[in-house]
């Protein structure tokens, strides 16, 4: 889908070595990660993963046994000062936009790249950028 | 009911019905009952005179094999228990010298705990006419390919199966279980027409099929499956019959009553005709003993007929079965078992509560998001039982978000309660953390004893 990138998406349970399988299949495999974040419960945890290629990435832990799942987000650049993110969230909810979840994967000088899932995959391109963000491509985030 | 089915009798309009031995799978009524009370005398007479476990329990309740006037006679005799067959370890239920055994099998266990069954020549034969019946059924005859896939050895699965093969003049591939992708590849290479397994290694079959990039429902010649030994639910059957393209039909048999043969299903799939040539079906209450009317659920108790080596009188099964009312559209007259609901053995009392394995793979059946792989943890938290059911979900469920699991386990934990009156605990789990099963899949850990 337009302007949104692939972020992989991993079903773990609490069980112990289980994320570093993961990181090591991952990385026998050649794929780097640019972010991760693990939401976890008391049983599992689901792991979100910003790759430099997500089919690869998906790919290699299918094989390796993980149940795996593609998920669209959107990345955004945000500038980095304070309130910059709340700026951001106001817009989204002004525009009745539900956010899912967010995490932010990059400091790059003074910009940071926010990930958003939003519920139901709509369109977030023009409500971003009339409140003044940049939204990322995906070549800008994969390469 | 889906339709879903590619293969299945719902949109198979034009098939030959098969029979392998018409004049008796078609037999009247009256033919078959006076063949059965000739066979019946026979048999009691055989177990009296060279059974001494028979004379005394025919005795102690006054029974004489010449009193036998009527199949209702049949009644008066005493029945047979698991325990006795332990107790007759290893020959004491042989109505022929061990040295007129053409084979033996045996249940897994020690003595004290293990069942011998032993056959003649001629038992044999009549095991082989029993299953080669099923191999017609599914549209098999002397030109097919049969793959068995059960287990060969004590175990009567894959023997059984194979006698039938032999009976039918088929072409037997004795693959037995295990080396599940040499299995896949047989299946393919050799062109088999029919799988005879457990139903949960037919679907491990399956599926490391569809792993290895093969789309067997499509690619395979397999048309039909044998598929016995374990209880198969209709969801389960229905993805069998999907994944691989083909009719599924269910057959039953103990060991300790013969092997797989003792009754099958036909291509209506709707109930199991009894081979009442070898066995008379009784359906008991389990705590009166008494016989309930046909239609009614209970225990089922099998007589057997013909056998020579280890006859036995009014067996007790320990499945729950009901007899079938009414005449089936395939044309065979030999009464029908409904398929087994559980067994009272299997039975799991949970907080008081009676609960079928059987059942808790219905419920888990009508969720797409969960594969057929299951299994049931049992343990206690002080004086309570707890019960975890651990699931896979399918590749296709998308879980981005924790939400999504929770609802999934929510709906599975209100359709289980609402089924089966108990609360149990859903846990998910990674894919293939749940043990893959190439015979009787291990679906309950107890543990409850374990921790007392
Ligand atoms: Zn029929």
């Amino acid at each position: 889908m337009n302007n949104m990138i692939d972020q992989v998406t991993v079903f773990l349970e609490n069980k112990k070595g289980r994320l570093a399988a993961l990181c090591r299949a991952l990385g026998d495999a050649g794929v780097s990660m640019h972010a991760m974040t693990v939401a976890d419960t008391t049983d599992y945890g689901i792991v979100r993963i910003i790759s430099d290629s997500p089919d690869k990435a998906r790919e290699t832990l299918m094989e390796a046994g993980f149940r795996v799942t593609l998920t669209k987000v959107f990345a955004i650049a945000v500038p980095n000062r304070a309130g910059a993110l709340a700026d951001l969230l106001e817009a989204l909810d002004r525009a009745e936009v539900n956010v899912e979840y967010a995490y932010c994967f990059a400091i790059e000088g003074d910009m940071a790249i926010d990930v958003l899932r939003i519920e139901g995959d709509c369109n977030i391109k023009e409500t971003i950028e009339a409140a003044g963000f940049r939204l990322l491509e995906a070549h800008e985030i994969y390469a | 009911m889906s339709i879903d089915n590619s293969t299945g009798i719902m949109n198979d309009k034009c098939w030959e019905e098969k029979y392998y031995q018409p004049e008796i799978e078609k037999m009247g009524r009256e033919e078959i009952d006076r063949l059965q009370l000739q066979r019946l005398k026979a048999v009691a007479e055989h177990c009296y005179r060279n059974i001494p476990f028979y004379r005394q329990a025919f005795d102690s309740v006054g029974f004489k094999p010449e009193m036998i006037e009527s199949l209702h006679d049949l009644q008066k005799m005493p029945f047979t228990l698991k325990q006795d067959m332990r107790d007759a370890y290893p020959f004491k239920l042989f109505a022929v010298d061990v040295s007129n055994a053409a084979r033996i099998h045996a249940s897994s266990g020690t003595t004290g705990s293990a069942t011998v069954v032993g056959y003649t020549t001629a038992d044999l034969e009549n095991w082989g006419d029993c299953f080669a019946r099923a191999i017609a059924l599914v549209g098999g005859d002397g030109s097919s390919i049969m793959q068995v896939a059960y287990g060969y050895g004590l175990f009567t699965g894959g023997l059984g199966a194979h006698e039938g093969g032999i009976r039918i003049g088929a072409t037997i591939i004795p693959m037995s279980s295990g080396n599940t992708k040499r299995q896949v590849q047989m299946l393919k290479d050799m062109g088999s027409d029919i799988l005879a397994c457990t139903p949960s290694y037919a679907m491990l079959i399956a599926d490391t099929a569809i792993e290895m990039g093969f789309d067997p429902a499509n690619d395979f010649k397999v048309s039909a499956a044998i598929l016995g030994a374990e209880p198969c639910s209709e969801g389960m059957r229905q993805e069998i019959e999907r994944k691989l393209g083909v009719t599924v039909v269910d057959i039953y048999g103990l060991s300790e009553v013969m092997g797989p043969g003792v009754s099958c299903e036909c291509r209506y799939q709707n109930g199991l005709h009894v081979a009442e040539d070898h066995f008379i079906i009784e359906i008991v209450d389990p705590d009166t003993l008494e016989p309930v009317a046909d239609g009614e659920w209970g225990e089922v108790v099998f007589t057997t007929l013909t056998k020579e080596c280890s006859p036995l009188i009014r067996y007790r099964t320990r499945d729950i079965s009901r007899i079938i009312l009414g005449e089936c559209a395939c044309g065979r007259t030999h009464r029908r078992m409904d398929r087994i609901s559980g067994r009272s053995d299997d039975m799991l009392i949970v907080r008081g509560v009676n609960v079928f394995p059987s059942q808790i793979q219905q419920v888990i059946a009508g969720f797409s998001e969960v594969t057929s792989y299951y299994q049931i943890i049992l343990t206690s938290k002080g004086p309570l039982d707890q019960v975890t059911l651990m699931v896979e979900t399918v590749p296709e469920f998308s879980f981005d978000e924790v939400r999504r699991i929770e609802d999934l386990q929510r709906r599975i934990v209100a359709e289980l309660k609402s089924n089966l009156q108990i609360s149990v605990d859903v846990k998910i789990v990674e894919p293939k953390s749940i043990e893959r099963s190439e015979g009787k899949a291990k679906r309950v850990i107890d543990l409850r004893k374990a921790g007392e």
